[in-house]
C-alpha cells in the first residue's frame, strides 16, 4: 500500500488571510460604525485592543433558491416516544429552539447577528482608516540629516578594521586553484609516466623525478594569500527618515473646566497618541496644563489633579517654546502639538496668543490642532485662533467638540487625508 | 505483547506509519477495500480552520466567501462552541487525508481507518464519484481556476471578479446537468482549448444575436422558440448563451460549474459516505484489537470517541438539529452484515434480496451502485427504524395541526422507507428552477419557471436576492413563474432597476412547447 505522510504544521498557516482582507473589505461600512461606536464607548486606557463585530446576517448572507413556508411538507425524525399514526400536533410556537427544532430546519434564516472577531491591528487600521498626519512629508528623506551606516558590497582597498577575512581567503583560494592547475595536471601525468615506468630506463626516471621536483617547487610558490585577494567590507551612508515624533499636550486646567471637559480632552489626546505611536519609531509625550502660569506635569497630574484660578494661555504656550528649544530640535523631532480648552482666556492674554502662535510655535511644528470643548457659543480663545486658520491652514486647525460622540470624527476632520 | 503498534496517548510519525501499513494489510486482505494511494498531512487546528473555510479544496481561488466562512469557524471555535473534526479528506488521487496534531494516538488511527480506507475506497468505488468526478485531475484543476481567476483580478479588477462570482455561487447548485454525465475535466487541455473556445464562443453568440430585418410576420411565425427545451441547468446555459458576458467572464462561470459538478457526489452521499467510513473504522479498529496490535486501553477510548461520533439526539433535544449521517450510514451497513449473517423471518420477508447472502459482497455492492436516496429505499430495514425510533410527519399549510403519518410499525416501515429516502433526494430538498424561455427577438428577457412540489413555493426574499444575480449575468431583465399545480402562484421579476413579486394567484401559465 502506496502511503506518504506529510508533516505541513510549519508551512501555510495564513492561507485564509486574503479571502478575510476581501470578506473585512466588503463589509467595511458595518465595520467601520462598529468600530466608531467602539471607540466612543471605550475607556481611555484599553484602547488598543481587538473588538468583537456583529453583523445582521441578513446583510451578508449569499442567496440561493430555496424552498420557503408553506405548502405540504414532510420530514422523517427520530427518538419516536408517544406519537402513534394518526396524532395530531399542535404546531410548535415559531423561533424556539428545543422541541421545535426539528421543524425549524428548512427556515434557518434567523434575525441573528454574524459575529466575528476584528484583531488589535485590524482594529486599529480601520479606526486610523484614511487619517495621514498631515506634513508627514517634510521630514521624509529628502532633507534629512541624520545617516546612519549601512553594509554595501566589498572593496579592493580598505583600512585594516574592514578587511573580511572570510571574502579574502575565498578569493585567494579560487587564486591558488586557477593557477595550480595546470601544474597539478603536470605533477598528476610525471607521476603517472614514473608508476608505469617500471624497473628498466633508469635514466627517464631520473629526468622524471628532476622535472616532478620542479613542478612541485612552482606549486609551492604561489602565495598562500596575495595582495589582490584582500577584501574590505565597503559601508556606504544611509539618510534615514526621522522617525521620532513629540507631541506636546496643552491643557486648561483653571476652574471653569470640569472633569468631563476633561476627560472629553483626553479621549483625544489619546487618539492622537495612539496615531503618533503608530507611525513613528519613537513618540514622546509632553503635558503641560496651565491656569494663570503653566507648569510641565506627568500623565497622571494632568489629568486628574484640579486647580482653580483665571486663565492666562499664553504662558503654556511660552512653556512649549522654551522646552521645545531645548530637548527637541526640529530637524530629529516631528513635533505635534494638540491644545484643549474651554475657550476661556483672559481677553488681554488672547492677542498675545496669536502672536506667539504665528511667529515662534507653527513654524517648529508639524501640526497644531486646537479643541474647543464648549456646548456654547464661540469664546475668546475661538476668535483669536480664527484668523491664524487662513494664514497657516497646511498645519493648524481648530473644532469645536461638544459631546463623547463628537470626538472621533473630530479627530478624522482634523486630520484626514488631504488630497494631494 | 511484543506486537503492539504503539501505547500511551503520544503519536509518532512511525506510529502513523504502523498503524497505515497494519490498517492497511487488514482492509485489503481482509475486506478487499480498493483504495487510491493515501497522502496523509499532518496540520494544526488554525491550518484545519483555513482548510473548513475553503469547503476542503486543498487549492482555491479568493472569495470573500471563504474569508466569511473563516471568520465564524474561528470565532466559534474560539468561544468552544464547536469542536475541529478530527479530519478532513480530498477526493483526488491520491487521496489527501488532513489529521489535526492535537489528536491523540487513538485517534489518529481512527482517522487513518475512517479517512484513508473508509472515504478514499468510498471515492474510488461509488458510481456517482467514478462517473461525476476525475480525482486524478481535481488538484491541477483547482490550481488552473485559481491562477485564471488571480489574472483576471488583475486585469479587470477585484470588484468585477468578485461580483461575478457572486452571481455564480448563488447558482451554484443549479449549474449541474442531473441526467448527463460530465465529460472528465484536465487541465492541459482545459488550457488548450481555453482560447479556441473563447473564440467560438463570442462568434457564436455575436451570430445568435445577429437579427437580420426580414419581413417581421414572416419571422413570427417560423422563428423557433429558444432554448427548443427548457434547460435546467442554469449556468451552463449562461456561459453558452448569456450575450454580453466577456470571454473571460464565460471562463469564470464555467470554473463554477465544474466545481459545482465535483461537489454534485458529495452532496448525495453524506449518510453513505460518512456510514460507510464508520462502518470500515470500527471493524477495522477492532481488528486490530482481536489481532493484539492495540491495548484494551485503546479500544475502550476508541470506542468511547466512536460512540460520540453516532449519538443521535432525540427530536425533541435540545442538541437535535437533523437526523446524524453517521448514525443512520453506519446503522443501515451494521444491519446489512446482520441480516446476511443472522436473518430473522421478518428480514427474510422484508429484503429477500440479500438475507443470508455473503456480507461483504452486499456492503461492497451496496457502496458502489447506490446514492443515499437510493440506498435508504433499498436499505432501511425495520429493525433500524425500530431502533431509531424513527416517524414521519405532515405539515401541511392548509391543515391547523401537524399529522402523524408514520412510526415504526407494521404499517410505517414501508412509509418511512419512502419518506426518508425522499428527504435524502436532492431534487426534493432543492427547487426545480428551469430556463423556460429567453425571447431572442423582443427585449431578451428570460422566463425562469419553477414547479412547486406539494405546494412550497420559494423563499420570496432569497428568490428576489438570486433573481438579481441571474439578472447580473444575464444582463437583461429575467422573470421567474412559480407554479403551483400547473397553475401561477407567483412570478418574481427583476429589471435594471428594481425586482419585485406579483403573486397571481390560478394565471394560467404559458403552454408549453
Amino acid at each position: 500500500m502506496a502511503f506518504l505522510i506529510i508533516d505541513r504544521r510549519q508551512q501555510g498557516k495564513q492561507k485564509s488571510a486574503v479571502n478575510r482582507q476581501r470578506f473585512l473589505k466588503r463589509f467595511k461600512k458595518h465595520i467601520k460604525e462598529a468600530v466608531t461606536d467602539a471607540v466612543n464607548k471605550r475607556s481611555i486606557t484599553d484602547m488598543e485592543r481587538g473588538e468583537e463585530i456583529s453583523i445582521p446576517k441578513k446583510d451578508i448572507s449569499e442567496p440561493i433558491f430555496h424552498h420557503g413556508k408553506g405548502g405540504e411538507q414532510h420530514r422523517v425524525l427520530p427518538g419516536n416516544k408517544e406519537f402513534v399514526r394518526g396524532d395530531r400536533i399542535d404546531r410548535p410556537k415559531g423561533g424556539s429552539g428545543g422541541g421545535g427544532g426539528g421543524e425549524a430546519s428548512n427556515q434557518g434564516e434567523g434575525m441573528d447577528e454574524f459575529v466575528f472577531e476584528l484583531n488589535q491591528q485590524e482594529f486599529l487600521d480601520f479606526m486610523f482608516e484614511d487619517l495621514e498626519l498631515p506634513n508627514m512629508v517634510s521630514k521624509q528623506l529628502k532633507d534629512s540629516d541624520s545617516y546612519k551606516l549601512v553594509k554595501g558590497g566589498y572593496l579592493k582597498e580598505g583600512i585594516p578594521a574592514r578587511l573580511n577575512v572570510v571574502q579574502s581567503l575565498r578569493g585567494a583560494k579560487a587564486r591558488r586553484i586557477a593557477l595550480g592547475g595546470a601544474i597539478r595536471r603536470e605533477i598528476r601525468s610525471l607521476e603517472e609516466e614514473l608508476e608505469n615506468l617500471g624497473e628498466m630506463a633508469s635514466e627517464r626516471r631520473l629526468e622524471l623525478e628532476h622535472e616532478l621536483e620542479r613542478a612541485r617547487r612552482r606549486l609551492n610558490h604561489i602565495p598562500f594569500l596575495d595582495d589582490f585577494d584582500l577584501r574590505y567590507n565597503n559601508m556606504i551612508q544611509q539618510p534615514t527618515p526621522t522617525t521620532s515624533a513629540v507631541m506636546f499636550c496643552l491643557m486648561d486646567v483653571s476652574g471653569s473646566m470640569t472633569q468631563d471637559i476633561k476627560d472629553l480632552a483626553k479621549r483625544f489626546f489619546v487618539l492622537l497618541h495612539l496615531f503618533l505611536k503608530r507611525h513613528y519609531e519613537k513618540t514622546e509625550v509632553v503635558f503641560i496644563r496651565h491656569h494663570t502660569k503653566a507648569d510641565e506635569v506627568d500623565e497622571e497630574e494632568f489629568f486628574y489633579s484640579r486647580e482653580t484660578g483665571g486663565t492666562v494661555v499664553s504662558s503654556a504656550l511660552e512653556l512649549m517654546k522654551t522646552i521645545v528649544q531645548e530637548r527637541y530640535p526640529t530637524d530629529s523631532w516631528n513635533i505635534y502639538a494638540a491644545q484643549a480648552s474651554d475657550g476661556e482666556n483672559w481677553a488681554d492674554d488672547s492677542p498675545k496668543c496669536s502672536e506667539l502662535l504665528t511667529k515662534s510655535l507653527l513654524p517648529l511644528v508639524q501640526y497644531y490642532a486646537y479643541v474647543e470643548i464648549s456646548s456654547g457659543k464661540e469664546q475668546e480663545l475661538w476668535r483669536a485662533y480664527g484668523s491664524i486658520t487662513e494664514q497657516f491652514a497646511d498645519r493648524f486647525a481648530m473644532r469645536n467638540v461638544k459631546e463623547p460622540a463628537d470626538i472621533f470624527p473630530v479627530f478624522r476632520d482634523l486630520f484626514e487625508r488631504k488630497p494631494a | 505483547m511484543s506486537k503492539l503498534i504503539a501505547e500511551g496517548s503520544e503519536w509518532t510519525f512511525q506510529a502513523l506509519e504502523d498503524f497505515d501499513r497494519e490498517i492497511g494489510r487488514i482492509a485489503s486482505e481482509k475486506y478487499r477495500l480498493d483504495t487510491y494511494p493515501n497522502q496523509i498531512e499532518i496540520i494544526s487546528s488554525e491550518q484545519m480552520m483555513d482548510a473548513y473555510s475553503s469547503t476542503g479544496m486543498p487549492i482555491g481561488y479568493h472569495h470573500w466567501s471563504y474569508g466569511k466562512q473563516f471568520l465564524s469557524t474561528e470565532q466559534r471555535y474560539r468561544k468552544g462552541h464547536i469542536g475541529l473534526a478530527y479530519e478532513l479528506v480530498i477526493n483526488s488521487d491520491p487521496c489527501i487525508s488532513y489529521l489535526m496534531e492535537e489528536n491523540s494516538l487513538t485517534l489518529q488511527a481512527l482517522v487513518i481507518a475512517h479517512a484513508c480506507f473508509g472515504h478514499n475506497s468510498f471515492f474510488k468505488g461509488n458510481y456517482l464519484f467514478r462517473e461525476w468526478t476525475d480525482a486524478s485531475a481535481i488538484v491541477n484543476y483547482l490550481l488552473f481556476a485559481r491562477n485564471f481567476i488571480s489574472e483576471c483580478e488583475e486585469r479587470h479588477g477585484v470588484d468585477a471578479v468578485e461580483a461575478l462570482l457572486d452571481s455564480c455561487h448563488a447558482l451554484m447548485n443549479l449549474g449541474v446537468d442531473r441526467f448527463r454525465r460530465p465529460r472528465p475535466i484536465s487541465p492541459e487541455t482545459e488550457k488548450q482549448r481555453q482560447k479556441e473556445r473563447e473564440d467560438h464562443l463570442q462568434r457564436q453568440v455575436n451570430d445568435l444575436w445577429r437579427t437580420i430585418p426580414k419581413s417581421e410576420r414572416e419571422q413570427e411565425e417560423d422563428f423557433p422558440r429558444f432554448p427548443s427545451e427548457p434547460q435546467e441547468n442554469l449556468l451552463y446555459f449562461i456561459e453558452k448563451n448569456a450575450p454580453l458576458l466577456e470571454p473571460w467572464e464565460r471562463e469564470i462561470v464555467r470554473i463554477v460549474r465544474k466545481i459545482a459538478v465535483y461537489y454534485y457526489p458529495q452532496r448525495q452521499t453524506k449518510v453513505m459516505n460518512e456510514g460507510w467510513a464508520t462502518f470500515w473504522h470500527y471493524n477495522l479498529m477492532n481488528d486490530l484489537y482481536d489481532e493484539g496490535l492495540i491495548t484494551e486501553g485503546t479500544i475502550l477510548e476508541f470506542l468511547q470517541s466512536h460512540t460520540n461520533v453516532v449519538y443521535q439526539p432525540d427530536f425533541d433535544s435540545p442538541f437535535y438539529s437533523g437526523i446524524n449521517p453517521y448514525t443512520l450510514g453506519f446503522a443501515i451497513f451494521q444491519d446489512i452484515r446482520r441480516v446476511c449473517e443472522n436473518p430473522t423471518e421478518e428480514d427474510k420477508r422484508f429484503s429477500p434480496e440479500y438475507a443470508g447472502a455473503d456480507w461483504l459482497d452486499t456492503v461492497h455492492h451496496a457502496m458502489a451502485n447506490y446514492k443515499d436516496e437510493s440506498f435508504i429505499l433499498q436499505y432501511l430495514t425495520p429493525k433500524v427504524i425500530r431502533d431509531l425510533k424513527l416517524f414521519a410527519i405532515m405539515d401541511d399549510e392548509a391543515d391547523s395541526a401537524i399529522s402523524v403519518t408514520a412510526i415504526h410499525d407494521d404499517y410505517g416501515y414501508r412509509k418511512l422507507r419512502e419518506e426518508l429516502a425522499d428527504q435524502y433526494n436532492l431534487s426534493q430538498q432543492e427547487p426545480d428552477i428551469q430556463i423556460w424561455e429567453v425571447a431572442l427577438r423582443g427585449d431578451r428577457s428570460m422566463l425562469l419557471r419553477h414547479n412547486q412540489r406539494d405546494s412550497i413555493p420559494l423563499d420570496d426574499d432569497a428568490a428576489k436576492e438570486t433573481l438579481k444575480h441571474m439578472h447580473h449575468l444575464w444582463r437583461f431583465d429575467v422573470h421567474l413563474e412559480s407554479l403551483r399545480e400547473d397553475k401561477l402562484h407567483r412570478v418574481y421579476h427583476c429589471t435594471d432597476e428594481k425586482v419585485w413579486v406579483d403573486a397571481e394567484k390560478g394565471g394560467q401559465p404559458e403552454k408549453s412547447p
